[in-house]
């Protein structure tokens, strides 16, 4: 009896060091659990897929910051690894806001080594930050040169052979927003609403439960959902024998499988240590 | 001969060009028939603007597309299109037939958008009826559990003699939930004149941070206290989402307030700051219409005002007559909404009639 | 006059931004562009003038007062300062980016990492059976933290799925309607700061 009280009352610090316990030792000694591919993922998936051989370029965009960077940089490199496979043009736009260029760089950092035959301004070009958010979303749509000027490096957009096929969303077939807040709503009433780009959405796990509505709806192409999301596109991408990199969001997986797992024990645990004192007082 | 017209390509048929409707002007959309043929690749679209002698090449579609937006164009200048298909092995078809002349030209009014028009009327005729209604007859407001303990929390940080916190979100001015925040904020700064109990306001908008700091001050005045406003504890700490959550999350461990009032919008940092306001043991109450971040205040918080409940706290707690007017007017418009639903469900379910579904739409 | 002045801006421009989302024409965009979004930029960087100065208040008042932590508010104003310089004068050069991705993103991301911690212990705390309700919850949170990860599959193959489902229909159900419902509230907001009803944000008494 003692012994459930005094569950009810542990000092919290337990569960914090029980949880990093758990966390740590699975991104140590990976095991490699299997991630089943869901109808949103498989469905972005697809759709990027089908963009091959059409002329049409992907734009990823990167509105997010170190904060939510676990969850969703792993989706911007598998993103990446598969337009740059699959030669789909990427332009790679560094955010809404000035925070998130920084992430868009290290994106592509950690992927351009495994594909040295790309050629900056054919296969992809890397656009800066550019003040204005749903300013620079709606100038996109009448020219992307017009709106950026150059590039991050400094290039004249004008001069870039992709820029000169591409230039606006009539010739770019997805936007795909990386983000832990709002923006991809911004996408899709600037984007979608006002010139029909089409919007998919890579997002935390927090927030892509409020998105399914616009999922279902049609708005979103397809969503990635948090770790889970990023780790299901690295399988597909494994799966279709594109280099893949560390697969940090597929070893996170198992990290977060039995944090999840210890979580449920300590809920049940907690439960019925509630019940059983709760019956006792009565 | 007879072989080459039999595998030749045909042009698209039936193409036709119209203004763009309900835009700024400068867009022509251009239709047609698709061509049924494996061997095609795509469409070429060509372009003949007023006093140009001959047509220019325009643009190119892939073969799953059989329409087009011309966009850049000027106003009132006659445009003619005309298309030819292109092959797969590079040939060519002949040329459509040309389009008649046509203009683009800028509208007035986004006829798309009617029926947002009338809906925002009809709703605010709603809500002017029913403000003018509440002056004369008492309206029933259903109780909110988070705005009926306000009081209880104020009157536990004078009991204990410690501060409360009051936190305003991490939204801009142009947040409703940020408007709704600085609504409840007078009342609660009132309180907190009255009793002589210190309120501290760390905001993360440098323009929520200078009406705040307004806000409270007026009501220290309202409550005859101006003596006891204090402009430092109504600061702008930084604008960054997690170095915010840090430097309130430090003042919660530092000041223990007795009460944290957690209201506004917020996003992932909710839970760092709710969960770290329970370790200290202040009572606390959340606001947000931030759907995603209510689970984690409902988890970690005494008492959630949820949703469109932090619209209503100015007339909950003022029970200003044309405020709860208002509330009142929103009931009436979510119920003639649901009604909406419901029929357009049935029509659409049991009839396959979409007319509730076209009256609702924009596109 | 203090008051009316500002209640008759908010009354005439509510109304003409109102119009102005259903004028497609040139005209329009441009005064959206000039007259709102470009001059919220400008504005707000008054604002941030009042704030920096507010910011450097608190600390030096906390630095000069002695209070508890106030070593801290040292940190605050150098950091301040060092960033703020870094990029000015080598405009996002060296400094600034090491800064950028060898402190910033560290100190971002551990905090965001706090909430694996703080999920739990809330989690632990808040997740009893109590009513009816909360045990709706309950369980529906139980499935849904199985269901996302990949050891659910091996429980249940059916469960990822599931999940799913429980995602598409029952979830998307209650978001729609907690959207239509703040929708609406966030229309009845906006036509009473328009109107004149709601006065609060103006800071002055009625």
């Amino acid at each position: 009896m003692r012994f459930f009280e005094k569950i009810l009352k542990i000092d919290r610090r337990w569960i914090f060091l029980i949880v990093g316990i758990v966390v740590i030792i699975p991104l140590i000694f990976p095991i490699g659990m299997p991630v089943l591919t869901t109808p949103p993922v498989r469905s972005l998936y697809n759709y990027v897929d089908k963009l091959q051989g059409t002329g049409k370029a992907v734009m990823l965009v990167t509105d997010f910051d170190p904060s939510t960077m676990p969850e969703l940089l792993p989706m911007a490199c598998a993103i990446l690894r598969h337009c740059f496979a699959k030669k789909i043009p990427v332009y790679l736009y560094g955010g809404l806001y000035s925070a998130y260029v920084g992430m868009a760089e290290m994106a592509l950092e950690k992927t351009l080594p495994d594909f040295p035959d790309l050629q900056y301004g054919k296969d992809y070009i890397f656009l800066g930050y550019v003040p204005g958010v749903s300013l620079v979303i709606l100038g996109m749509g009448g020219s992307i040169s017009g709106t950026f000027n150059t590039d991050y490096y400094g290039n004249k957009l004008d001069t870039l052979p992709l820029n000169k096929m591409v230039d606006n969303y009539k010739n770019i077939g997805i936007v795909i927003d990386l983000s832990g807040s709002a923006s991809p709503e911004t996408w899709v009433i600037y984007g979608y609403q006002r010139f029909g780009v089409r919007i998919g959405v890579g997002t935390t796990a927090v927030s892509a439960a409020q998105y399914y509505p616009m999922l279902q709806t049609g708005q979103f192409v397809g969503m990635l959902g948090g770790l889970k999301g990023a780790a299901e596109y690295e399988q597909l991408i494994k799966k279709a024998g594109i280099p893949t990199g560390r697969l940090e969001a597929t070893i996170g997986m198992d990290a977060q499988s039995f944090v999840h797992i210890f979580l449920i024990f300590i809920i049940i645990l907690g439960n019925i240590a509630f019940l059983i004192t709760k019956k006792r007082k009565v | 001969m007879f072989m080459i017209i039999m595998f030749s390509l045909y042009p698209p048929f039936n193409v036709r060009a119209s203004d763009k409707p309900n835009d700024g002007g400068g867009s022509i959309l251009i239709k047609w028939d698709k061509v049924e043929d494996t061997l095609l690749a795509g469409y070429e679209i060509f372009i003949l603007e007023e006093g140009m002698e001959d047509y220019e090449q325009y643009d190119y579609v892939p073969a799953i597309y059989n329409t087009y937006e011309a966009e850049g164009l000027k106003n009132n200048v006659n445009y003619r299109f005309k298309i030819r298909s292109l092959g797969k092995d590079g040939s060519y078809s002949d040329f459509s037939v040309p389009t008649e002349p046509v203009k683009c030209y800028p509208q007035f009014f986004k006829l798309n958008k009617l029926n947002t028009f009338f809906a925002i009327f009809i709703y605010l005729f709603i809500l002017v009826y029913f403000t003018k209604k509440a002056r004369g007859e008492h309206l029933f407001i259903r109780r909110i559990a988070g705005l009926d303990h306000l009081e209880e929390a104020v009157g536990r940080a004078t009991e204990m003699g410690k501060p409360m916190l009051y936190v305003p979100g991490i939204s801009t001015l142009s947040d409703i939930a940020t408007l709704a925040a600085l609504n409840i904020l007078k009342p609660v700064a009132k309180k907190a004149a009255e009793y002589d109990t210190p309120l501290i306001v760390p905001n993360y908008d440098p323009m929520v941070n200078i009406v705040s700091q307004e806000v409270v001050k007026e009501a220290y005045t309202e409550a005859g206290r101006p003596d006891a406003f204090k402009r430092e504890n109504v600061f702008f700490l930084c604008d960054s989402q997690f170095a915010y959550a840090a430097g309130v999350d430090g003042i919660m461990v530092r000041e223990k307030p007795a009460t944290n009032l957690l209201i506004g919008m917020f996003y992932a940092e909710s839970l760092l700051l709710a969960e770290t306001g329970n370790m200290t043991g202040a009572i606390q109450i959340a606001g947000t219409d931030a759907v995603a971040q209510l689970p984690f205040f409902v988890a970690a918080c005494d008492y959630t005002i949820m949703g469109e409940e932090l619209y209503a706290a100015s007339a909950y707690l003022s029970r200003e007559p044309k405020l709860v007017g208002s509330l009142k007017a929103q009931d009436l418009s979510k119920m003639i909404l649901m009604g909406f639903i419901i029929i357009g469900s049935i029509l659409m379910l049991g009839f396959n009639w979409d007319i509730i579904i076209k009256l609702f739409g924009t596109v | 006059m203090r008051r009316n002045l500002p209640l008759a801006l908010a009354f005439i421009l509510g109304f003409v931004m109102i119009f102005q989302y259903f004028i497609p024409h040139p005209l329009s965009q441009k005064f959206y562009d000039i007259f709102i979004q470009q001059w919220l930029i400008i504005i707000s960087i008054f604002f941030y003038i009042l704030s920096w100065r507010s910011f450097v208040l608190y600390h030096t008042n906390k630095i000069r007062r002695k209070k508890e932590g106030w070593w801290a508010s040292i940190v605050a104003i150098v950091s301040f300062l060092f960033m703020a310089l870094a990029g000015i004068i080598t405009k996002k050069g060296y400094i600034f980016n090491q800064m950028y991705n060898y402190v910033y993103a560290p100190l971002q991301a551990t905090m965001f990492s706090l909430l694996a911690f703080f999920v739990a212990s809330a989690a632990f705390r808040a997740f009893r059976a109590r009513n009816l309700e909360a045990t709706l919850l309950l369980i529906a949170a139980t499935i849904v933290m199985l269901g996302r990860v990949s050891v659910g599959s091996y429980i249940w193959k059916g469960l990822p799925d599931f999940v799913e489902w429980i995602l598409e229909y029952p979830n998307m159900a209650a978001q729609r309607g907690i959207r239509i419902g703040v929708g609406l509230g966030m229309i009845a907001t906006s036509l009473k700061i328009i109107l004149g009803i709601e006065r609060t944000y103006l800071g002055g008494g009625d």
